[in-house]
């Protein structure tokens, strides 16, 4: 009976926690936490959720285990309305993408990120503009006059999803250098990046973990990247070039920037000892060298934002994201 | 409806195949009704969203049109199945439905744990002792196998909440 | 001849002790992760795959790719005593096997299951250590158009030959369309179907609709018959093992045929699901006794199992050699490739030789070691069926209600599943197909996506689906396949009139 007794005993404090919220003691799990990806199995969010779970197994990080949930239904509008439901409930954590802004706007699922409380920004994902190493195109300037000289629409951009961030950037642009696309949307990045391998679309704006390995392949070609300065990893990586040495897009005159948000909300009207434990527990994650091994994989930015800066952060992207989205048509009717 | 177990009464077969045809007629209705608002016309990047399900529901109507028509003309007077078997399928329905009901609220382990014994004890007659056994033991194992060892959070309820776990 | 060299390398990386522990171990947790409804290979390797961290990669892929056999071979047990396909290529299994069960031979079925599945995956491995180069290429001339013409065929080799009333089956499968249809339009990004109801933004999942129309269908038809479940007085011995081995050699025709039909789907890659209905269907039309199929043939258990697995196994080719997983489980072991800092990609063969080897060592090992694990315990899953009913119905029923649960974490997709179980019984006694209507929802959605996303890049022309010879070829063969048996009457015919 000594397990029962001990968790009376935390159930308890938990509840004191709550009426009372003693200073000495910070606030801390009871129960196994919840890491919800509103997104599927195997994909860029899941990948990065499950090497956290790993991380914090391995070292030791939390009492409680780190349970990782996949809700990707309606573009994971399911995930975000299941953390959205669950106030005053801090064993909810959910990693976003920027299907934190584009899953409300272009289905009209009642949702806004006002609805979480923000936690922290773990990274921030690059996209980088590919083609296939076989086309002639060698720079931006090459493809874009490619572009513009092919039939309206003939000229195919593979992505990952509908009206999500890959096609938001084929519509940047579009808009840019002034050419029609046709998007085709996939399920997932690495399916994109074989498409692009096998000639089924022109070019594709996946993420660099997506397309290293067929970089190097010598398969595809990287042009340029959507970041307002050049990504900081100078490991080569194929024909002794690195991923700092792709030049960014607004610098060969394609100007457009899009950085994707890999960050932590957690259920609403959580308390500040509570947002307090899971950042510190995110500063530990990123100390060890099994994230800085994985950052280094996805050549990610490694921006860290909480707190005020953080929500600041998100209130810009979500007026971007607006813009965008209204500019390209793809909010949904009557929003 | 008086039912008295294998007497040889109960609902003709061609009143249920008729309801199952109107059944389904009327979910093509449903799909097709809801295609129509998603777009069924063939936009200028091929079709939209509800192109394809508008077709898939008007063929369910037209499927169901014929299978109702050909209901119809069944004069075998077969039974669908006598009122004492349907008895016996309702005993497992209702509690069921019951079950699965009540989860939201008490949470899988405790519903499953009367929803077993509840089965064993009046649908298969077994001692309280026996019954007793399977009703804890069952969900006992399913708490060890999907919550401490695959770490797959299943519903719970107040019971669970209270005991903290 | 250096593959040969590395494969044997390979068998000794696999062959380490701690290895064999870890292969032992894996193989085992994949039975139970295939037994338990809900917890499918993704998400059991998914659930498993932060354990492997700290080990080596070589060993954690082992053990990974282990709990996949496992849940590989875990998964037909269900199909076959209780009618409940915990995965989709499980689906086709229950159509002779359960009959099979109820006719008191459960460990002949099993047998046959777990020994189809050891053949077609033995198949698929060998073609990948002495094919893999040439055959990964050839995965990458699917574009949308060629996809879709393999989901064409394998629709179209699986229909047209049901026995029950045309516009039944019609009406069946359209539901399943219809069902498939609801959620989030990946094309076009908008929701459709969902009237607003936040519960159906998931759309219609294919194990809910199983557990209920096949699990609590049938359960709720064997109330009718009263408190009794068939195939009480099944044999439990290991004796019936080597029995229904000596009977298996005589079906090598629809074996081989499965493995090139399961091999073919697995690199293109469309997948295990459609390989199975379409070995099922084919096995159907070309077997001696296939129109005794669907009545509990052994051929009829062979066909789809041997399928699934030499599909499911060929899947992780494209997967290592190109990073497109043929199947979520292998979308999930892509990801722990990734964060083991393993890049799957055309290099990996050249770079990470030992890995690469290691791991396909281990798919012969692990497949035997489960074969051998599985067979002796077919007694045992036998004797389940002993279990008076009224003890295992409402432990079935539970099992059911996690499993469903398990698909979303939801309950209302609990209450979906006694929806469609009533749904089930109401439609199995009025003479609907159920087969047709789970095709239609496993493969429906992905069909229209590779149809509309064909659709996009040829700017609307139809002419996209016989730009080519491979998809071309293909989409004949389907239509050859759909009217088969209008082709074969009028063979026949012809016959007739020139004698």
């Amino acid at each position: 009976m000594k397990p029962f007794v001990l968790n009376v005993a935390f159930a308890a404090i938990a509840m004191s926690c709550v009426c009372s919220a003693p200073s000495s003691a910070a606030w801390e799990p009871v129960r196994p936490v919840e890491f919800i990806v509103p997104a599927g199995t195997g994909g860029g969010a899941d990948q990065m959720a499950r090497t956290i779970q790993g991380i914090v197994t391995k070292h030791n990080l939390m009492k409680q285990p780190l349970v990782v949930i996949n809700k990707a239904g309606g573009a994971g509008g399911e995930g975000f309305l299941d953390v959205k439901t669950a106030s005053n409930n801090p064993h909810k954590i959910i990693i976003t993408l920027s299907n934190l802004f584009t899953t409300p706007l272009a289905t009209g699922i009642p949702f806004n990120w006002k609805d979480l409380t923000p936690v922290a920004m773990l990274a921030l994902d690059e996209f980088v503009l590919w083609v296939n190493a076989e086309k002639p195109y060698n720079t931006v300037k090459d493809y874009v006059e490619a572009a513009k000289a092919a039939p309206a629409g003939s000229f195919k951009m593979g992505g990952t999803g509908s009206k999500q961030e890959d096609q938001i950037i084929t519509v940047g642009i579009e808009k840019a250098i002034d050419a029609r696309f046709t998007y085709i949307p996939y399920k997932g990045g690495g399916e994109v990046a074989v498409q692009l391998v096998g000639n089924h679309v022109d070019s594709t704006v996946n993420n660099p973990i997506e397309a290293i390995a067929q970089w190097r392949g010598g398969k595809l070609r990287p042009l340029c990247v959507f970041d307002a300065q050049p990504m900081a990893y100078d490991e080569p990586i194929a024909d002794g070039k690195a991923w700092k040495d792709i030049p960014t897009c607004k610098s060969q005159g394609l100007a457009m920037e899009y950085l994707m948000l890999r960050g932590v909300f957690m259920s609403p009207k959580a308390t500040k000892d509570q947002i307090e434990y899971y950042v510190e527990l995110f500063k530990k994650v990123r100390a060890t060298p099994e994230w800085q091994e994985f950052m280094k994989s996805g050549a990610f930015n490694t921006t860290f934002l909480t707190g005020a800066d953080y929500a600041k952060w998100i209130e810009a992207e979500e007026k971007r994201h607006e813009g965008l989205m209204k500019d390209a048509g793809f909010l949904a009717p009557g929003n | 409806m008086t039912e008295q177990p294998g007497s040889e009464s109960g609902p003709a077969h061609k009143t249920l195949e008729t309801g199952t045809a109107l059944l389904i007629g009327a979910f093509g209705l449903v799909v097709i009704f809801g295609s129509i608002k998603a777009g069924i016309n063939w936009g200028a990047e091929g079709p939209r969203a509800g192109f394809f399900p508008f077709y898939v529901g008007a063929a369910i109507v037209g499927a169901s049109a014929i299978n109702l028509w050909s209901a119809q003309r069944d004069h075998g007077g077969r039974l669908f199945a006598t009122w004492g078997q349907l008895r016996q399928v309702m005993s497992v329905v209702v509690p069921t439905a019951i079950y699965v009901g009540s989860m939201p609220f008490i949470g899988l382990y405790v519903a499953s744990t009367v929803f077993i014994a509840w089965f064993m004890r009046w649908l298969g007659g077994y001692r309280w002792l026996t019954t007793i056994a399977v009703a804890i033991g069952m969900p006992v194992l399913t708490y060890l196998v999907f919550e401490r060892w695959f770490l797959v959070p299943l519903p719970k309820g107040p019971l669970e909440e209270w005991l903290g776990l | 001849m250096e593959e040969l060299a590395n494969l044997f390398h390979g068998f000794a990386v696999a062959l380490q002790p701690y290895n064999i522990m870890l292969m032992i171990i894996g193989i085992t947790l994949g039975v139970i992760i295939g037994v338990l409804p809900g917890l499918g290979g993704a998400n059991g390797v998914a659930i498993l795959l932060p354990l492997t961290f700290s080990m080596p990669p070589t060993s954690a892929i082992i053990m990974l790719s282990c709990i996949y056999w496992g849940a590989l071979f875990g998964g037909a047990i269900t199909s076959i005593l209780f009618n409940i396909p915990g995965e989709p290529w499980s689906v086709a299994t229950t159509f002779d096997g359960y009959p099979m069960a109820q006719q008191g031979k459960p460990g002949e079925a099993l047998t046959a299951a777990f020994t189809s599945s050891f053949v077609g995956a033995l198949f698929a491995v060998i073609m990948i250590t002495l094919v893999a180069p040439l055959v990964a290429g050839f995965a990458l001339r699917f574009g949308p158009a060629e996809k879709f013409a393999v989901y064409f065929l394998a629709f179209c080799s699986f229909v047209g030959l049901s026995k029950e009333p045309p516009f039944k089956t019609i009406a069946a499968m359209m539901m399943g369309f219809a069902l498939a249809a609801v959620g989030l339009d990946s094309i076009t990004g908008q929701l459709r179907l969902t009237f607003g109801v936040t519960e159906l933004l998931n759309g219609f999942d294919f194990l809910i609709a199983v557990i209920g129309l096949f699990g609590i269908g049938e359960i709720l038809l064997t109330m009718e018959e009263g408190l009794a479940f068939r195939g009480g007085n099944a044999t439990i011995n290991l004796r019936v093992v080597l029995h229904t081995w000596r009977e298996l050699p005589s079906y090598w025709m629809t074996s081989l045929r499965s493995c090139l039909i399961g091999c073919w789907m697995g690199v293109t890659p469309a997948g295990a699901t459609p390989a199975s209905f379409m070995s099922y269907g084919i096995a159907k039309r070309l077997a001696r006794r296939g129109n005794n199929f669907g009545k509990g043939e052994i051929e009829g258990v062979i066909a789809p199992e041997t399928a699934a697995h030499a599909a499911g196994t060929s899947a992780l080719l494209p997967m290592l050699s190109l990073g497109v997983p043929g199947s979520p489980t292998a979308a999930v072991l892509l990801g722990g490739l990734l964060i083991w800092g393993l890049q799957p990609g055309p290099m990996l063969f050249v770079e990470q030789k030992e890995f690469v080897w290691g791991l396909i060592a281990s798919m012969y090992l692990g497949n035997l070691a489960g074969l051998l694990v599985v067979l002796t315990c077919v007694p045992i899953f036998a004797a389940i069926l002993r279990v008076p009913f009224g003890i295992i119905a409402p432990l079935i029923l539970v099992l059911c209600a996690i499993g469903a649960y398990s698909v979303h974490n939801s309950t209302f997709d609990v209450m979906l599943m006694l929806v469609f179980g009533v749904l089930g019984y109401l439609l199995k006694k009025c003479n609907y197909p159920l087969a047709p209507l789970v095709l239609a929802i496993v493969l429906g959605d992905k069909a229209e996506e590779a149809f509309r996303q064909s659709l996009l890049g040829s700017q609307g022309s139809l002419g996209v689906f016989f730009s080519n010879g491979l998809v071309s070829t293909i989409m004949v063969l389907g239509l050859v396949a759909l009217f088969w048996s209008a082709i074969q009457e009028g063979f026949s015919r012809l016959r007739t009139a020139a004698a």
